[in-house]
Order: structure tokens, then C-alpha cells, then sequence
């Protein structure tokens, strides 16, 4: 019999469950991996050749390398875990979490200073809150997890 | 013997922590936060404990994905700042009790709570930033510190019920604790907030405060609320708030008492992505 699991239904959310946990499992242990400083000056000199020793899909590989956090969520990576990511290139969590909506970085941070997002049409997937599928990306969708003009800047998974 | 003598609520942001060790409390967007806090330091001067048992959550810094443990109560002398990736914060090493700690823990094992029990672990800014807010930057922190950290990263986390009754549980075990110490307890995180996806950022004002009206008011009828309407009204990241019915179960009203005096209350929006509320509840003498 399945598990019930009421939280499918709300707009842009993964929710990090025993699932999720279970794809993310090296995904998210080589986020742990970027605690030790050490760690951290192999990925930044090579990113591709200590990503390689990990046994991750190569899915979960390249967005890590594209920075996609909403695809690295989707593959079973959890915010807390890539984070560690997020502090070793210097961004923080208003950086990484602005990255994820399509909004530069000033308009989510003006987002947040006018009282965050609202709830009103974001509870359940159907209704018509900023957060919904069909209004992706959000502000003028040039947002970007690296700084602006940064020479690796992409475009996200809406 | 040991008695309760007040729960402290707060929010645990890191960015409320960077702001503090980097001097910038008094800048426009941080000064309005702090000043929530004035009165707190002020009654926490008056009203210092012995101990803060403090409950908090590990954001993947002591655990990995190797080992979740629901409920783990940190039972060492001492519990190293953990380096979160940016190096760790220029706070001072936390000091345990591990008499009592061990106390709590057979004692609330035996009350059919499967505590894991931890001698080694780092503290990361869910512990440390509540201290910060509360004993400003200190060279040693003026109490001992009993971690008790909740699994609320993978889901299902334990639930409110489950929560309030842990809490419970806790006051029975440090009031049958001999030595007169003076314990608080703490519970942290929350409050509205989502740090993932296309709905990042969310905050609900309304929820949350109707959230710390009930706390106070009617906590075993807020303990019966289901996770889903946490995850959904609160963020991905609100979840957090069943910390609080721990410490809000651990308080004398809950076992037939007398209600606890609202020493403060706070809301402030934002602090980074996250809604920041902050309650002081005092049992009665």
C-alpha cells in the first residue's frame, strides 16, 4: 500500500523525505565532503575531477556543476546539504534561495524587505500564486546564482 | 532539586549570526531585529540559569546522511563550533553538563522516549545564534549548555504530539534531579520560511503569529496540528516550530501549574529569507 504523502501538491516545493534522501544519498554527501577546507581547495581547483569520485548520476554532476539548485533538489539534494556548496563559492542563503525563483539577486532581496512571499494562491498547485508553474521564472527571470556578470553565469531550472 | 525556570523561543538564522560576529547590528537592516532582543538581555542578566537546555536542530553539520537521529541529546563536557564552510563562527566553545545530561537521558528513555545519546559532536549556528541573541559576545558563555538536537531536515520529522509530550517528559527528568540548579529551556528555529525552489521566500505573518498566540494560550491544542500544514502555510523550512512545543511542553501549566507570564514577545520580517519570532514565558515561583 502506498504512503501517504499530502505535501506532492505544493507549488515549488520538494519535500527533502526517505525518498528523496535515498537518490540524494552521495549527491548530498558530497556536499558534507566541503566542510573540510581542504575538500574545498581540490573542488574549486578541479570541479569536474572531484565530483568524478563520487558515485553521483552524471545528472546530479552536472547540476552541480551548472549550480542548478532546483535540479540538484529534484535529484534528491537538500538545501541544508547544499549549502555547504553555496558557503565554498561565498554566496549565502538569501544568494542561493533568490537563485532558485529567477529573480536577480536586488529583487529577491527587495522580495524579502517588502514582507517575503506571499502565501495567497501558493498553498496548493492549480492556484494562481507567484510561485506557481506557469509563472516561472519569477521578476525579470535573469536571475542567476553566480554575481552578475560572473563568466559562469546560466540560466536555472524554473 | 532542579526546577524549570523559564522557556526562551527564537528563531536560529545564520545570517543573525554573521551579523553579530561581523559588527553589524546597528546597520539599518539588522538594528530593527537586535532591538528585539534589548529586553531579553536585559531579563537574562536578572534571570540568569545554571543550565539551557537548549533544543535546536542540526543543519547537516554534525550528521550527515550516514546517521538521522530523531532525538539526540548531547551528553559530552564540551561540544566544539562546528565549521559549516565558511570556517566556524568566532563564538566560544560550548560547555555541557554531562551529569545532568545523562540524568535527562535515562530518565526520559525510560518515559518510552528513544533518545540517541551523542558524545562527540560539533554545534552549529542552530545552537550557537540563539546563545549570541541572548548573551551577546561573551569570552566564555555564562551557563552550561545541554544540546538536544531534533531531526527536522528529513522528513517525517517527529510530530508536534510527539513534541509536546517529549517536553514533558524532560521537566519530569530535571525535576528529579537533586542539586538546586536553575535549568531553562529553549526551543528554536522557525519561524515561516522556505530556502528551496520556485517558492523561496515565503513568509506568513498571519500563521506565525497566530502560531505564537496559541503556544502560549493552548499548546496541547497546537501540538495536534499535522506536519502538512506546517510544510504548506509555513515553508519547506517552518517545520522548524515543532522545536518550540518542546520546550513549551517542559513548562509547570502544562502538569496543572499555574499559567507561565509573558516576559516578551516578539515578530520582526526579515532576517534573510526567514520570518524571526522570539517569546520569553516565565513559570510561576
Amino acid at each position: 500500500m502506498a504512503l501517504d504523502k499530502p505535501y506532492k501538491d505544493i507549488p515549488g516545493t520538494v519535500i527533502f523525505d526517505a525518498e528523496q534522501a535515498r537518490k540524494g544519498y552521495w549527491l548530498n554527501q558530497f556536499c558534507m565532503s566541503l566542510m573540510k577546507p581542504e575538500n574545498r581547495a581540490r573542488f574549486r581547483a578541479n570541479e569536474r575531477a572531484y565530483l568524478d569520485e563520487w558515485p553521483m548520476t552524471e545528472e546530479q554532476k552536472q547540476a552541480i556543476l551548472d549550480r542548478d539548485f532546483n535540479r540538484a533538489i529534484q535529484l534528491g539534494g537538500n538545501i541544508y546539504f547544499l549549502a555547504k556548496l553555496g558557503f565554498t563559492d561565498e554566496r549565502n542563503f538569501q544568494q542561493m534561495a533568490g537563485s532558485m525563483t529567477g529573480m536577480t539577486e536586488q529583487e529577491y532581496r527587495d522580495l524579502m524587505l517588502a514582507g517575503g512571499r506571499s502565501i495567497e494562491g501558493n498553498r496548493r498547485l492549480g492556484e494562481d500564486g507567484d510561485a506557481q508553474p506557469h509563472r516561472q521564472p519569477q521578476g525579470s527571470g535573469k536571475g542567476t546564482y553566480w554575481p552578475e556578470g560572473h563568466p559562469r553565469n546560466r540560466r536555472r531550472t524554473a | 532539586m532542579a526546577r524549570i525556570t523559564a522557556s526562551v523561543y527564537t528563531s536560529h538564522v545564520p545570517a543573525i549570526g554573521a551579523a553579530i560576529d561581523q559588527g553589524r547590528t546597528q546597520e539599518p537592516y539588522w538594528r530593527p531585529l537586535f532591538a528585539g532582543y534589548e529586553k531579553s538581555r536585559r531579563w537574562m542578566e536578572e534571570n540568569r540559569p545554571d543550565v539551557v537546555f537548549l533544543v535546536y536542530n542540526d543543519h547537516a553539520s554534525a550528521f550527515s546522511l550516514e546517521i538521522v537521529p530523531t532525538f539526540a541529546i548531547g551528553t559530552a563536557e564540551r561540544f566544539p563550533i562546528a565549521d559549516e564552510g565558511w570556517g566556524p563562527r568566532p563564538v566560544p566553545e560550548v560547555i555541557g553538563h554531562p551529569e545532568l545530561a545523562s540524568h535527562i537521558a535515562q530518565s526520559v528513555i525510560q518515559q518510552d522516549f528513544d533518545l540517541t545519546i551523542v558524545n562527540r559532536m560539533d554545534v552549529d549556528h542552530g545552537l550557537t545564534v540563539p546563545l549570541s541573541l541572548l548573551f551577546g559576545q561573551p569570552a566564555a558563555w555564562p551557563v552550561r549548555v545541554i544540546p538536544f538536537a531534533v531531526n527536522v531536515v528529513l522528513y517525517p520529522v517527529p510530530s508536534g504530539r510527539r513534541c509536546f509530550a517529549l517536553g514533558q517528559a524532560i521537566r519530569r527528568a530535571i525535576e528529579s534531579w537533586d542539586e538546586p540548579l536553575k535549568v531553562q529551556i529553549w526551543g528554536t528555529g522557525g519561524m515561516s520560511h522556505q530556502l528551496q525552489g520556485p517558492r523561496a521566500g515565503l513568509i506568513n505573518r498571519e500563521w506565525d503569529n497566530r502560531f505564537m498566540d496559541r503556544l502560549i494560550a493552548e499548546p496541547a491544542k497546537l501540538a495536534e496540528v499535522p506536519h502538512i500544514e506546517y510544510v504548506r502555510e509555513a515553508g519547506s523550512e517552518g517545520i522548524e516550530l515543532v522545536m518550540w512545543l518542546i520546550a513549551r511542553g517542559a513548562m509547570s501549566d502544562v502538569a496543572g501549574g499555574p499559567p507561565p507570564r509573558v516576559v516578551h514577545r516578539f515578530y520582526h520580517v526579515p532576517a534573510s529569507n526567514t520570518a524571526v519570532g522570539h517569546l520569553i514565558l516565565e513559570n510561576a515561583q
